[in-house]
């Protein structure tokens, strides 16, 4: 029919607008007038250059992860430990950064290195225990998260003190050699962008245009046929997650050179988890990663702007990021709810 | 350490691991009945949260903990409905639920936190609670406690002991068998996802009136993860869920009792144990290693071993039934 197909075409902005409708909904339970707060949330995003900058900035970190976590997300792994993979990388690269002394550039080079290193490996233990101990990823992964979050806290409180005493809040500043060369007065480092750039189109070609894409996805799509055909699943498995796990260490890198200056407690900040709602929301459309993860990075900013305007929990942007994730995933694909309503219809 | 603060400290384990008993019962009626409900740690967030914000405004705790249940039904109802109805992945809503729960308890939660409300009322039994040992370390708690211990026997009656039981087992493990001797496979999952999702929301509002006594951001603390990881750990069965519980509560206690004992030692290494011990754990009952490390035991003892450490998940875990 003429109408089916009309509401067919315009069924995607469904699942945002009620998600818009929801968050609405709560900030008038809380007495805010949601036009009022969603302009602060614009404000908050690219109400001037540093603002935008700020966004852009905050988008790097999440677009690496989201970029990795195609990689695992092809292979049907589901790679929580993320979280704890951002962490080790920053805690890496803070490590060469307090403890080697080189000129800027070798440096640099040498905590980029040193992160995507601690990530991949913080990852394979994940691998390796899914592949040899049957422990299933979810769970290796979240446990990896709270060691790696602990470990955090043990250095910035322990070894990696400031002079001044431990303060739980961050070690001291790094020495300006090791910090990544940022963009005016802003926490945006255009190399970081660059690197996030070619992480991404290396992603893209591996995925569509090799062999090791095409054994990825037979193992995702089906881990017994892919065997029977010969695709050994164990390296390929450990490869995807070290792959995402170094992508995601260098996320850790750039968050604790540029965004911050030292390693801070709460260091990745939610990232990795932003990024596994990101890949979903893109339905593993690699192509869709970046304009959500810039969206995503957008909303999250602009809540800040919102709990400082109306004194409201800054959560409310993950309220809305995740409300647009959890409709798109349940009432998104026109096809399934047709085949809902065809059944009512029958019965 | 004298005994009586090692009885003390075996009750205080025995309070600190009520929650995680009840959602462990929960989440075992569901994932037998083949759904996994991975919103755990949102839905016990935002059960804790409407559990203690019901109980302040009704001062009632009881009612907290019925919207605790109700909520913890709602979003065990979305994982149900979105995998059974529109065939989403469960995983992918149960994950999206868990960090949404996260960040809705703090937002709907922020004009609540840390003020003084109503709480379980202490209440030992008559009797029994003066039974030397035994009775301060079972017997002097508060109702949710008992309810906990109570609710392990019934789910386990339930589960193997009973026809109903019988039949969301089969839901779980032989969907297709089960469905030609008339049982409603889809029926039984909507049923336990949601007695299961009731019961992880008590769990939620126990710990906001029970264990910790008022609300605060985050204030399960990755509780619920650890109670999915238990389900493994005690193979789908409530009697060893409930003892994976108390090991986990027994390392956290331990952790806070070696702190003390020895400050030289960094925090580090006893606030990483519980996540170790999850680790641990999994691989101890998911790993070959360990079938191989049973042959090394004394003939005699083998079979009882493996009985102890082979676990098997129920076969149709996490799949979609179509009712044709």
């Amino acid at each position: 029919m003429n109408s089916g197909r009309w509401l067919r075409w315009v069924w995607p902005t469904v699942p945002i607008a009620g998600a818009l409708v929801v968050t609405s909904l709560l900030l008038i339970l809380f007495g805010a007038a949601p036009l009022e707060a969603f302009q602060a949330m614009y404000d908050g995003a690219f109400g001037d250059q540093s603002k935008t900058l700020s966004v852009l900035a905050f988008w790097v970190p999440l677009l690496l992860a989201s970029t990795g976590l195609l990689v695992t997300f092809r292979a049907g792994l589901w790679n929580i430990g993320i979280e704890g993979q951002i962490v080790m990388g920053a805690i890496a690269a803070s490590w060469v950064a307090l403890s080697v002394e080189a000129p800027s550039a070798v440096l640099i080079s040498l905590e980029i290195v040193a992160a995507m290193l601690a990530g991949a490996l913080w990852a394979a233990l994940s691998a390796v225990l899914k592949t040899r101990g049957k422990v299933h990823e979810i769970f290796s992964g979240l446990a990896l998260n709270g060691i790696a979050i602990i470990l955090t806290n043990y250095l910035i409180s322990g070894p990696w003190q400031p002079p001044e005493g431990g303060s739980f809040r961050g070690t001291q500043p790094f020495q300006p050699a090791a910090l990544l060369s940022l963009y005016e007065n802003s926490r945006f480092s255009p190399l970081s962008l660059l690197l996030a750039v070619i992480a991404f189109i290396l992603v893209v070609v591996a995925l569509r245009g090799t062999f090791w894409g095409l054994k990825l996805k037979a193992i995702g799509q089906n881990l017994r046929s892919a065997f029977l055909l010969g695709v050994s699943s164990e390296r390929e498995m450990i490869l995807a997650m070290m792959f995402c796990g170094a992508l995601a260490g260098l996320g850790g890198g750039v968050r604790t050179l540029s965004w911050f200056d030292s390693l801070r407690q709460s260091i990745s900040g939610g990232i990795g988890f932003t990024a596994l709602l990101v890949v979903m929301l893109s339905n593993y459309n690699m192509f869709l990663v970046p304009p959500i993860a810039f969206f995503f990075s957008m909303v999250l900013r602009g809540s800040l702007t919102l709990q400082l305007r109306t004194q409201l929990h800054s959560s409310l942007g993950g309220i809305l990021t995740e409300l647009l994730v959890l409709f798109v995933l349940l009432f998104g694909d026109w096809n399934k709810i047709g085949l809902f309503r065809k059944k009512e219809d029958d019965g | 350490m004298d005994s009586s603060t090692f009885i003390l400290v075996l009750a205080s384990i025995m309070l600190a691991s009520t929650p995680l008993i009840i959602a462990v019962c929960g989440e075992i009626l569901t994932e037998r009945s083949g759904i996994v409900n991975l919103s755990l740690d949102g839905s016990m967030l935002m059960a804790a949260m409407t559990g203690f914000v019901v109980a302040f405004e009704t001062d009632n705790v009881w009612f907290g903990f019925l919207a605790g249940a109700a909520i913890g039904a709602l979003f065990a109802f979305i994982v149900a409905f979105g995998s059974i109805r529109l065939r989403q992945s469960q995983f992918a809503i149960g994950f999206v639920l868990a960090m949404l729960g996260q960040d809705l308890s703090a937002f709907l939660g922020q004009n609540y936190t840390r003020i003084p409300g109503p709480f379980v009322t202490h209440f030992p039994i008559p009797y029994l609670k003066d039974i030397p040992v035994i009775g301060p370390i079972f017997f002097s708690h508060n109702a949710v406690v008992y309810f906990a211990y109570i609710l392990v026997i019934v789910t386990w009656f339930w589960l193997f002991r009973t026809q109903p039981g019988l039949r969301l087992r089969s839901a779980g493990d032989r969907p297709e068998a089960g469905f030609a001797r008339g049982v409603g496979i889809n029926r039984q999952r909507y049923l336990y996802t949601l007695i299961g999702g009731a019961l992880v929301g008590i769990a939620g509002a126990s710990y906001s009136l029970s264990i910790k006594i008022g609300w605060s951001e985050g204030i399960t603390g990755g509780l619920g993860w650890i109670a999915l990881a238990i389900v493994i750990f005690g193979g789908w069965s409530p009697v060893r869920g409930m003892f994976g519980a108390l090991l986990f509560g027994a390392a956290k206690a331990l952790a806070t009792y070696m702190q003390r004992a020895f400050p030289e030692v960094s925090v580090v290494a006893f606030n990483a144990l519980p996540w170790v011990l999850m680790i641990l754990v999994l691989l101890l009952v998911g790993s070959d290693f360990t079938e191989r490390l049973v042959t090394i035991a004394p003939k005699s003892l083998q079979r009882p071993l493996q009985r102890l450490l082979r676990i098997s998940p129920p076969q149709a875990l996490g799949t979609t039934f179509v009712e044709d």
